[in-house]
């Protein structure tokens, strides 16, 4: 696949010479120099996009991460962080006239702090292996990507990640305390702290999400979560999606925040449950999934009242998990959807737009009319309480031009949850997959202020560069290709 | 959905006029003094500038219940949307202070205070999807937007909170809202602030419903929130003397009308990790957020009480009183002063935005 021309106009330094520079920083064994143990790294969880860096670079502590970044800073040579490489939008997509830094070798939990509930971590700590971790506390970290055996919390910072929970207990930006952050300048800053709050801008927020393209995270303080006395879920069917979207809104009407609400549509209820064999009702249009959790009163006095509203919302069958088991299998199948969908097709593509949630019928028959379109199927997932849409796209990639449409029919996607008063990313980035589409969300003023806050941070765009941010060049062909509802968003700049 | 926009307020749009008063200040280079009502003029830095009000841009914009998000301009007075998503079961999680009756939306997300709920459910920034503000060359841009979750663009909505004006004029402001609790109690232990903090911690590791914490006096307050089941049986669990208008106490707590704020001099707000021990300063103190926040009436040199902060992993605020013009905020390690002024000079160029007031040179 055609990547997007990297516009750095510096002749590039030479892969010995930087190979040379690095090995005065690291062990020869920490510096890959030949295509064939770089190769690893060529892509990222968006396989669809490969690329080989220059180099990779296998630093083992913090000291390392500042003189590789001051290097690559004198030699002008672009930085790209890399945690687990399971990020789904290209984020971690190395560049063949850079520096691919891997955090890999930083899996220390630093402190564990019972008292203040709290740990310090180094960036490559598995997002699952901290709540292994703290487990005996009866504490854990809520935010749960379904990649999280895999994902790193450098990762999860970076992304700003969610999971199945974060309608109720938030997002990677609402769960932790403290970063470490190493500059381009090779200075290791400390932002936000251990109390709740810090001094000066919430640098905390900026950092969170921002895609590697501020500065390379060394450190992350996590706060831990009790772990709820009790949690109870209930799955109910529904012969059509609307009725199933409308129960979802009137649970949170009735003054209830679950702990996790999702909702899938039968394609993904049926591929799923002949991958796991979760007890789905693979005649419903939609199946909603509502876990209630806390003490076993509020639970109780939950469980009744979502029932209520979804029999009430003319659900046609209506289970709540029997034992652990049961709850543990009816969640089996939502967390094992993307593989169930690869199953049952050679190659998916994952969406991840966020709309306001009452737009959910207009979106998913819109979603419909283009799957009959392009002839291709399209499985829905939805995180449904925060409004979180993961279309999975099947296709072939073996058969021509297949990928394309995909992309092309993705794209699409994207850019009617724009239209609806939505995002084109919840949780999974920009990255490269969806920087055209950032030209259609954010005008050229509001995308010129974004290139500004990058050079506070980087003047001179070496970390993570041409990700997440499209130049203003970029959105003009784009633009030209794809004239958005008849008229560009930006008139005022000259095509090339 | 109109039903639910009665906010009591005007509707006024002035984002056009705010960004042309911007615009027209930039090519002179005037310092602005941005203002809601002004109720927390005592807050941060003095500041010399034209004023720029921005309490004329009225209303809420988008409010549905069900979507748990409510959209307002920035000068819609925060007593109004408090009413609103009363009327409808639902209220701002962080509980906001307002400290005074006409206080703005805006002036409160600037400032970014939020009140005795925080610990357990969030701050001011964590509740903000979005915002559409004036930058420092006079241009209005959005961010973020108004559904829950967002990671298209840096989260320059999330900065603005707390920025106390200084990276632009808050126009519009995205919430998420969240449902009232059913069901509320609080009671009261008698205990030493030590014994206190140990216990809330202690506490806070268990999933129990508390929604806020209290030490003065040598008394430990506890709020309770949720389903009537879940608080009647967290009461059980913990004990102590059920406090009678318990709403009020936390009311006068927030805004700061409690006996314990009746002080002329110097108040500091000291944000700590919540298991530090009481700290080893003169003054009295109140503890708040489980521990994490502690009030200060002390005359102790500002060097001694932010040395203690910063050993307990935080930072010392002088919150009222004392001298305006000195280092109010807790000054940052070089690194990061060098990345603010940046920042600063990324969203206004030309200083003009409340130049000052978190700290000189920013
Ligand atoms: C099967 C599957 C399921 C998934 N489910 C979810 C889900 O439920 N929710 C969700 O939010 N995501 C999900 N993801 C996406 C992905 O797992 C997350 O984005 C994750 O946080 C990425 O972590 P990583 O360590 O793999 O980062 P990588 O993919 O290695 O990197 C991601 C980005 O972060 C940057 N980065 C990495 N480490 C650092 C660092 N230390 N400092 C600075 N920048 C850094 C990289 O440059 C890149 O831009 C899923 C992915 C897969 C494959």
């Amino acid at each position: 696949m055609a990547t997007p021309a990297d516009d750095l106009s510096t002749p590039a330094p030479s892969r010995d010479m930087v190979a040379v520079a690095l090995r005065r920083i690291l062990p020869d064994e920490s510096v890959l120099a030949d295509d064939e143990s770089v190769r690893p790294y060529e892509c990222d969880g968006l396989s669809a996009y490969r690329r080989l860096p220059l180099i990779v670079a296998l630093p083992n502590t913090v000291e390392q991460v500042c003189e590789i970044a001051r290097c690559c800073r004198d030699l002008k040579v672009p930085l790209v962080a890399r945690g687990a490489g399971t990020g789904l939008s290209g984020g971690a997509l190395p560049l063949e006239n850079g520096v691919l830094l891997s955090l890999t070798k930083f899996t220390r939990i630093l402190d564990i702090d019972p008292a203040n509930r709290t740990a310090r971590l180094q960036p490559g700590v598995r997002n699952l292996a901290i709540s292994e971790a703290v487990s005996h506390l009866d504490l854990y970290y809520a935010p749960d990507p379904s990649s999280q055996i895999a994902c790193t919390i450098g990762g999860n910072v970076a992304e700003n990640s969610g999971g199945l929970h974060c309608l109720k207990y938030g997002l990677t930006v609402h769960n932790i305390l403290e970063l470490k952050v190493v500059t381009i300048d090779g200075e290791l800053v400390t932002i936000g702290g251990q109390a709740l709050d810090a001094a000066g801008y919430d640098l905390l927020a900026l950092m969170t999400g921002s895609e590697g393209l501020l500065g390379i995270i060394v450190e992350v303080t996590v706060k831990l979560l009790p772990k709820p006395e009790c949690a109870k879920v209930i799955m109910a069917s529904f012969d059509d999606v609307e009725k199933a979207a409308d129960a979802v809104g009137n649970i949170i009407a009735r003054g209830i925040i679950p702990g996790g609400l999702e909702m899938m549509d039968n394609k993904a209820i049926r591929a799923a449950e002949d991958y796991v064999h979760a007890g789905y009702d693979t005649e419903a249009a939609a199946i909603v999934l509502c876990e209630l959790d806390g003490t076993p009163e509020e639970v109780d006095d939950d469980i009744r009242r979502v029932e209520e509203v979804l029999q009430r919302g003319g659900c046609t069958d209506l289970q709540l998990a029997r034992d652990e088991a049961q709850r543990m299998a009816f969640w089996s199948g939502r967390k094992a959807a993307f593989p169930a969908v690869g199953r049952i097709s050679p190659d998916y593509y994952c969406m991840d737009g966020t709309i306001p949630r009452k737009r959910l019928g207009t979106v998913l028959n819109r979603i419909d009319a283009l799957s009959e379109e392009s002839g291709l199927r399209i499985a829905n997932v939805f995180h449904a309480g925060d409004g979180n849409l993961h279309p999975l796209i099947l296709y072939d990639g073996n058969k021509p031009g297949e990928l394309e449409l995909a992309e092309e029919v993705g794209g699409k996607i994207l850019e009617l949850c724009v239209e609806v008063g939505g995002t084109i990313t919840g949780e999974h980035g920009v990255g490269i997959e969806k920087i055209n589409q950032m030209c259609v969300q954010f005008n050229a003023q509001e995308l010129t202020q974004f290139h500004a806050v990058k050079e506070a941070f980087d003047p001179g765009r070496l970390l993570n560069p041409d990700k997440a941010v499209p130049t203003l060049h970029r959105c003009a062909e784009f633009g030209a290709m794809h004239v958005h509802k008849g008229n560009s968003k930006f008139p005022n700049i000259e095509r090339f | 959905m109109a039903e639910h926009l009665q906010a009591g307020s005007t509707d006024h749009d002035a984002a056009a006029e705010l960004a042309a008063a911007v615009s027209e200040t930039v090519a002179a280079r005037r310092p602005l003094r941005l203002i809601g009502r002004d109720t927390k003029a005592f807050y941060g830095r003095h500041v010399e500038g034209q004023v720029l009000d921005c309490a004329c841009h009225t209303g809420v914009v988008n409010y549905e219940p069900t979507e748990l998000v409510l959209t307002a301009r920035a000068g819609t007075p925060l007593r109004d949307i408090e009413r609103l998503l009363a009327d409808n079961g639902q209220a701002l999680a962080f509980e906001p202070p307002a400290f005074g009756d006409t206080a703005t939306l805006g002036g409160t997300i600037a400032c970014g205070f939020s009140g005795p709920r925080r610990p357990y459910a969030g701050a001011a920034r964590d509740f903000v999807l979005g915002a559409r503000i004036v930058n420092g060359r006079g241009e209005v841009l959005s961010f973020g937007g108004q559904v829950m979750k967002n990671v298209a663009g840096y989260d320059l909505s999330r900065l603005m909170v707390g920025a106390l004006g200084g990276l632009g004029v808050l126009l519009d402001i995205s919430l998420k809202v969240l449902p009232r609790p059913l069901c509320e109690h609080t009671v009261m232990f008698p205990l030493t602030q030590h014994e206190a903090i140990a216990r809330m911690n202690e506490w806070a590791g268990r999933p129990l419903p508390v929604s806020a914490t209290c030490c003065t006096d040598d008394r430990l307050y506890v709020r309770l929130s949720g389903s009537e089941n879940g608080v009647r049986a967290a009461l059980r669990d913990l004990g102590g003397e059920v406090v009678s208008d318990a709403s009020e106490f936390w009311r006068t707590l927030r805004e700061h009308q409690h006996p314990f704020f009746q002080h002329a001099g110097p108040l500091w707000r000291v944000s700590v990790a919540q298991a530090t021990p009481p700290l080893a300063l003169p003054g009295d103190c109140l503890i708040e957020w489980g521990g994490g926040l502690r009030w200060l009436k002390s005359d102790a040199a500002a060097a001694v009480i932010r040395a203690a902060a910063a050993a307990a992993g935080g930072h010392a605020t002088l919150f009222r009183g004392g001298d305006r013009g000195g280092e109010v905020f807790h000054p940052l390690s070089p690194a990061l002063f060098a990345l603010h002024r940046n920042l600063k000079r990324a969203l206004d160029p030309e200083g003009i935005f409340n130049p000052g007031r978190m700290y000189d040179g920013v």
